[in-house]
């Protein structure tokens, strides 16, 4: 089989790449609906409609809603924690939206496991992941980076012939982006956080783990617009073929990467 | 585009569909709910599987100091006297409630072998536990409250489980049912509250009695309990209860 790397990516890089694709469209869709139901974010163990949020996002008809009533303190005292029934009908699709983000979410861990297993199997961390030693200079760093900001991307080599840049790049999202978002998504499920209440503690709380989750997301998806833009940039057709079929052009082998900073 | 290649890949997805159907009739000693068809559902289930074959059964959630109880939103059902969701209002709380639920019996059956109904009085003479925990809601939010109530785990040990109980089954004043299996049902954490930071419960929040169960998500912490019933096997509810309804079942996460 011609799966070397010049030739494209390998069999199970391709398969990881599109579930992990559907998982995360899967996830951001479900994630923002979530979202749009409690549409903001605190820091610490607690936050809701009765206290003060750290951020309010306009994205639904449930921001700032009002509805409000009966507000009881609990104590005697001032700045007593209060009670309030909620009057006001919240646009609420969390049946299916949680359902579908804990779907996807198996889908993401699962193939992550495979993707990690198979990666370290295959040298493919160490190989197309680390920088290599002729890219680790600040010379090649800026050049990199003034390269892209001036918008002079390589052409595709069809295959992980990976600048520095994406490099750490994908190293950032795989390693810390997306572990990241699993482990603060599992902080807000209460039976983890029981079982690792460690979890609790490193995050700062309940609320602070949602907060990250979010940022993380926010992060994750700034990512994939890049990405997108630059497979556009750098040879939609060549780079498609090479994460879809393997192959560059078909029968043709992928010239090493030369002409590349 | 070689044949040998094609085939690869369907072996490939026939062994990683194989081996997640295996994670799923593995559990298949350990009863789920029923999906309803629902991929979702399914999804639901193997979460269930998965946090009761993966996370320590008897791990309990933190609690928390009198210094951090913390505003609490009362959603849903806040007074079941009231007429909403398309229910029309209870008479019978709204007399309940002008007793000071004196009247309140609740009613404790299925596969036990003292099947009783219990006063407010009766339940407040078994061991009691208070406990300050945060409740966390589907929707987002959290809040801390303080909870006094009777582990449900005594209310079981008096009423005499069956030895073929597996699941506990409520029933609310507002027409819900829901259930849970006996891990939850039998950890120390799970209660009957009939009292709120340092208060007899309010109506907002589910008087005379609502269950907490704190390794859950706080829809399953049912407001406003009337009647328990020990069973063998799962009661979704049916049409009142969450599967059926398009909500998980098991919500640890």
């Amino acid at each position: 089989m011609a799966d070397t790397p010049a030739a494209g990516h390998t069999r199970w890089v391709r398969v990881c790449h599109w579930s992990v694709t559907v998982s995360v469209v899967l996830l951001a869709f479900t994630g923002v609906e979530i979202l749009m139901v409690h549409p903001r974010l605190y820091w610490g163990e607690v936050g809701n409609d009765l206290t003060p949020p750290l951020i309010e996002l306009p994205i639904s008809r449930n921001h700032r809603h009002g509805g409000w009533a009966n507000q009881t303190p609990f104590f005697a005292s001032s700045g007593s924690p209060l009670s309030a029934s909620r009057t006001y009908d919240i646009f609420n699709q969390n049946g299916w939206g949680r359902s579908l983000h804990f779907l996807a979410g198996w889908l993401l861990v699962v193939t992550g496991a495979v993707y990690l297993l198979a990666g370290v199997a295959a040298g493919h961390f160490r190989r197309h992941l680390v920088p290599r030693a002729s890219q680790m200079s600040v010379a090649h760093f800026g050049r990199e980076v003034s390269d892209h900001l001036r918008g002079r991307i390589p052409a595709a080599t069809g295959g992980p012939q990976y600048g520095l840049l994406q490099r750490v790049t994908y190293l950032g999202v795989v390693f810390v982006a997306v572990p990241m978002l699993i482990v603060t998504g599992l902080t807000m499920a209460p039976a983890v956080a029981a079982a690792f209440p460690i979890l609790l503690t490193v995050f700062g709380g309940h609320q602070s783990a949602r907060t990250l989750h979010f940022l993380a997301f926010a992060g994750l998806m700034l990512f994939a617009a890049v990405h997108v833009a630059m497979v556009v940039k750098s040879g939609f057709t060549r780079q498609m073929r090479a994460m879809t079929v393997g192959h560059t052009e078909p029968g043709a082998r992928t010239p090493e990467l030369a002409s590349k900073p | 585009m070689t044949g040998p290649r094609l085939i690869a890949r369907r072996q490939l997805l026939a062994a990683g569909l194989a081996s997640a159907g295996g994670l799923i009739l593995g559990g298949c000693s350990r009863p789920v709910p029923p999906t309803y068809g629902s991929l979702l559902r399914l999804g639901d289930n193997l979460t269930y599987l998965a946090h009761r074959a993966l996370l320590p059964g008897e791990s309990l959630v933190k609690e928390y100091s009198r210094a951090e109880l913390s505003s609490f939103p009362a959603v849903g059902t806040t007074d079941p006297a009231q007429p909403a969701y398309g229910r029309p209002p209870s008479e019978t709380y709204r007399a309940l409630q002008r007793g000071g639920f004196a009247d309140f019996r609740l009613p404790v059956e299925g596969r036990i072998a003292r099947p009783g109904r219990w006063s407010l009085a009766d339940l407040k003479g078994l061991p009691s536990r208070t406990q300050i925990t945060r409740h966390v809601c589907e929707e987002g939010w959290s809040a801390i409250g303080e909870w006094t109530g009777v582990p449900l785990s005594r209310l079981l040990d008096a009423a005499g489980l069956e030895p073929a109980a597996r699941f506990v089954t409520f029933h609310s004043i507002d027409g819900t049912v829901d259930s849970i299996d006996l891990l939850d049902a039998l950890h120390p954490q799970t209660l009957l509250a009939y009292g709120m930071n340092g208060q007899n419960l309010p109506i907002q929040h589910g008087a005379p009695l609502r269950l907490r169960v704190e390794r859950q998500v706080g829809y399953k912490s049912m407001k406003y309990v009337s009647r328990i019933v020990v069973t063998e096997h799962i009661d979704d509810g049916g049409d009142l209860g969450n599967p059926k309804n398009g909500w998980a079942w098991y919500v640890g996460i």
